[in-house]
């Protein structure tokens, strides 16, 4: 439980980050669909500083779970039409999951 | 039972688990075949003991092909009612989302049953907050990981939390700490005592793609071999099925709010949302279970809310 606290806590302040990034107005953006049980797309590339928004279009709910230790992001569970944002600020490959249906799993390759 | 086992029936001869489609059918299952018989002899002994299986209340769920499962759920548990069970098990995801007002009706809606009901967490409970909701409202097992025993009508129940902080790509887990905690649990009891285990999860592999089985089974069927008459009931896959393993039956309950796909039958899990609405009740249900006598695999009843 703890553990999770933290990673709610982690989440909370990638959120407060991502809203104070943009003075400059460019940051980019991507976004990633869910939908029958799957991540589209499974892969994503894109670039240093780029806020990735998964939408559940899905009818069933999910969730946005990073697989690092500790978890560098996890969403709250999402019902259909919900989203979730986050910003990926260091290179490298960023793999995540849903921790309700762990066989979906992404990853977002940064840099 | 063993008694009945003969040296050819090899292990996966089983304890015969009772299956009774309420059609004036009874199911027999018997090495993993299923076959039916007019009801009889079974029917005739009396019920020393029984209890209710409920799962997958999903109270939140609002879309087709059921968007009011709160008006299932009671009609699940006036059936429940008629049974007069001796107490009821919920094998999980109580509510959609976990959401406070989703628990707090289920809560009110089983507790104004009066039976005395035991939960196992679904993953749809305690995907925040680690299960904080569910535990502050049925705090059994709150300290354990979800781990919880009790005995009731000569019968041992072990429940168990297979659903917390499941890890990508794998199916569902109970941890070392619950493994633990069931081998000293069981440690004590005779081998004559009848095992009910309960957990959202199947405690097989049903369906690997979907991550429909538990990573650790075979671990918990090897401290189960031991016992004569184990019977495992578990939710989480919104239909019916059965499997006998040694002296193990195992047994999944149908929802109460939607059903989902055979396995494989579809390209994805999820809520069957094409079902007509007049026919959605046919796969909606409860199951009565009943230990018939000592020695006995329990007998397992599915009652469709209707047909």
């Amino acid at each position: 439980m703890d553990n999770t606290t933290l990673n709610r806590r982690r989440a909370l302040a990638g959120g407060v980050a991502l809203l104070g990034a943009g003075p400059a107005g460019a940051e980019a953006a991507a976004a990633v669909s869910v939908n029958f049980h799957a991540f589209a797309p499974p892969l994503l590339r894109v670039a240093v500083g780029t806020t990735v928004t998964w939408t559940n279009e899905d009818d069933t709910p999910h969730n946005i779970v990073s697989t690092a230790e500790p978890r560098a992001f996890r969403s709250g569970v999402l019902d259909t039409g919900e989203s979730f944002a986050f910003r990926f600020a260091t290179p490298g490959t960023h793999g995540y999951y849903c921790s309700l249906h762990p066989t979906m799993q992404g990853s977002i390759v940064v840099g | 039972m063993s008694d009945e086992s003969g040296p050819d029936q090899g292990r996966r001869h089983a304890l015969e688990c009772m299956l009774w489609a309420g059609s004036g059918l009874l199911w027999s299952v018997a090495g993993g075949v299923p076959r039916a018989s007019l009801i009889g002899a079974a029917q005739a002994q009396p019920a020393a003991f029984t209890f209710a299986h409920i799962s997958d209340t999903h109270l939140g769920f609002n879309i087709t092909p059921n968007p009011e499962p709160a008006k299932t759920l009671q009609q699940s548990l006036d059936l429940v009612k008629g049974f007069r069970p001796s107490l009821m098990l919920h094998t999980g995801d109580v509510t959609h989302l976990s959401r406070p007002g989703q628990f707090d009706l289920a809560a009110q809606m089983i507790g104004a049953t009066g039976i005395e009901t035991h939960y196992a967490p679904g993953e749809h409970d305690v995907v925040d907050e680690g299960g904080k909701a569910f535990f502050e409202r049925f705090p059994q097992g709150a300290r354990t990981g979800g781990f919880t025993s009790f005995d009731a009508g000569g019968v041992h129940f072990v429940g168990l939390n297979n659903v917390q902080d499941l890890q990508p790509g794998k199916m569902g887990m109970l941890g070392a700490q619950q493994l633990h905690m069931l081998e000293q649990d069981l440690k004590v009891r005779s081998a004559s005592t009848p095992i009910v285990v309960f957990a959202h999860i199947p405690l097989w592999v049903v369906y690997q793609a979907w991550g429909w089985g538990t990573e650790e089974a075979p671990q918990v069927l090897a401290m189960l071999a031991r016992f004569g008459s184990v019977t495992v009931l578990n939710g989480h896959i919104h239909q019916t099925m059965q499997k006998v393993e040694g002296h193990v039956a195992f047994h999944t309950g149908m929802s109460t709010a939607f059903p989902q796909p055979a396995p494989g039958s579809r390209p994805a899990p999820g809520p069957m949302r094409d079902v007509p609405a007049d026919q959605v009740k046919r796969m909606l249900g409860v199951n009565r279970v009943t230990l018939v006598r000592a020695g006995a695999p329990l007998g397992v009843v599915t009652t469709p809310l209707e047909g």
